[in-house]
């Protein structure tokens, strides 16, 4: 059934054999697309045909497909996760697109995330950030009573808030510098409030701000990009509050 | 010493040399301001100055120092931001950035190559065409000075595409000290911002209508 919704697009996409390989952008028609599809089922779809034709399918990354994973990451006509606002590629729909548009599907670009294969990168530098101090030390043992440790409404919240972060890379994607600031102080930021967290604040902020320096990531200038980038809208108030917690950490 | 590498560290000095300056350029805009007042005026002001003797010099010393720690850092970062971002995207749409962040080091160091020009020109005064006086009072006669120097379209024109360079980046600068420093929220984001944007473009209003209005009486005479 032709169904007189379906529109046909032309993408752009960067396709890369290899970390060291050299790379270039492939143009490819996506035809009969359903505006109900979303953006990676568009791609699956694409890549039906290009394996039909022999031609070797699009690599990128996916796995909730629900927005909470935090692996998907392309960025589409220039904007991380596309141009709609608090959404990831995999809860990007197809209706938000027109018949007959171009887009340019792109891998994240910095040093810090070095290509794996098409849209495919490596983002363990990020993991590298977390594993510096992104956590809580604490004895393991029988589980602890609710509520014995007692936290404040507004603390919890503001812990949540930062604790939205799924860790896709955005913010460094989006950001002039490649600076992964906004990630590292959402995590920063969520445990220096919270009773649990507050005792390694200083070491926490050191280490962290360090391993970032020393996995290539570049120095935040305020841009504010990563916030608009951000599919969960952290936001840069959690960077005003790791250099505070870094200005307490030097004169402690 | 950690804090003189660190990513945060080196902003926060960054930010602080830098608030410094701009308290000096408000303070300078004020004292340039005496001009308004005539001979009298800006004379008697840069006679006040110079009487203060080595507190002149302690100050320019400290002052030396700041803008030499800010244009230092403000180029390792810059190199080191270049090359954590070193592939471009073939589409890449601003979201937040702006023109005056995107600038930062080319209107700092415009503003640079401006200081060094005008150290020369009304502090050294060993520009050619500097008219050197002294007044009825002996005074040194900064007035007439700076009102035959920018009878000069050329120079006037010079300070005031300087003053269009300091302003762009002040009107980022001035938010980003207090984001540096931890004193910001998002509820005092915009806040900040416009009253940063605000100073900043005092500070254009401030200095450029001197050299503009005395280009434009001379032009109209
Ligand atoms: C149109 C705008 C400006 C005018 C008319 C102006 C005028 C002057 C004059 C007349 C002096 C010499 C004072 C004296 O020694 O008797 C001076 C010094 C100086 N100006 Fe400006 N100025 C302007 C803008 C700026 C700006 C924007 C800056 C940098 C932020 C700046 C930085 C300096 C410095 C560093 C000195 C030397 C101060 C010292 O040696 O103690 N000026 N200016
Ligand atoms: S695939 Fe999990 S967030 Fe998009």
């Amino acid at each position: 059934m032709s169904d007189h919704n379906t529109m046909n697009l032309t993408l752009h996409v960067w396709r890369q054999k290899g970390p060291n390989a050299p790379g270039k952008l492939e143009t490819y028609e996506a035809k009969n697309v359903s505006p109900d599809m979303s953006f990676l089922e568009m791609i699956d779809e694409v890549n039906e045909d290009l394996i039909k034709k022999g031609v070797e399918p699009i690599a990128f990354d996916h796995d909730c497909r629900e927005g909470i994973c935090g692996m998907c990451s392309q960025v589409i006509n220039g904007v991380p996760h596309g141009g709609q606002d608090r959404t990831t590629v995999c809860q990007l729909h197809m209706r938000t697109f027109k018949d007959g548009d171009n887009i340019f599907i792109e891998p994240w670009r910095a040093k810090a995330f070095p290509i794996v294969k098409d849209l495919v990168v490596d983002r363990s530098a990020l993991d590298t950030i977390i594993q510096a101090g992104g956590y809580t030390s604490c004895h393991t043992g029988g589980v602890a009573d609710g509520n014995t440790i007692l936290i404040p409404k507004p603390e919890a919240d503001y812990a949540m808030d930062a604790a939205e972060c799924i860790g896709c890379g955005a913010c460094v994607a989006g950001c002039p510098n490649g600076s992964a600031m906004l990630f590292t102080s959402a995590k920063v930021s969520q445990l220096a409030v919270l009773p649990q967290g507050k005792v390694e604040a200083a070491t926490r902020v050191n280490a962290m701000t360090e391993a970032l320096q020393q996995c290539g990531f570049g120095n935040c200038s305020n841009h504010y990009e990563c916030q608009a980038a951000c599919p969960k809208g952290i936001n840069v108030k959690f960077i005003a509050k790791l250099n505070r917690e870094y200005l307490k950490a030097v004169f402690e | 010493m950690q804090i003189l590498k660190s990513v945060v560290g080196r902003k926060v000095f960054m930010a602080i040399t830098g608030q410094c300056m701009v308290l000096f350029a408000v303070v300078h805009m004020l004292g340039n301001s005496s001009i308004f007042i005539g001979p009298d005026g800006i004379n008697a002001y840069a006679k006040h100055l110079h009487d203060l003797g080595p507190l002149v010099w302690i100050f320019r010393a400290g002052l030396f120092a700041f803008v030499a720690i800010h244009i230092c850092y403000g180029i390792q970062l810059t190199l080191e931001n270049n090359a954590a971002n070193p592939t471009a995207y073939a589409v890449k749409k601003q979201l937040k950035a702006t023109f005056a962040s995107t600038t930062m080091i080319w209107t700092g160091l415009l503003i640079a190559l401006f200081v060094i020009f005008h150290i020369l020109h009304f502090t050294a005064r060993v520009t050619p065409g500097v008219v050197q006086g002294v007044d009825a009072l002996g005074r040194y006669d900064v007035f007439t000075m700076v009102v035959s120097a920018f009878k000069n379209g050329g120079i006037a024109f010079v300070y005031v595409v300087a003053m269009c360079a300091l302003f762009f980046h002040l009107s980022h600068g001035i938010q980003s000290f207090f984001q540096t420093m931890g004193w910001n929220t998002d509820r005092t984001q915009c806040t900040i911002s416009t009253i940063g944007k605000a100073v900043a473009f005092i500070l254009l209003a401030g200095y450029a209508v001197i050299p503009i209005s005395i280009l434009a009486s001379a032009l109209i005479k």
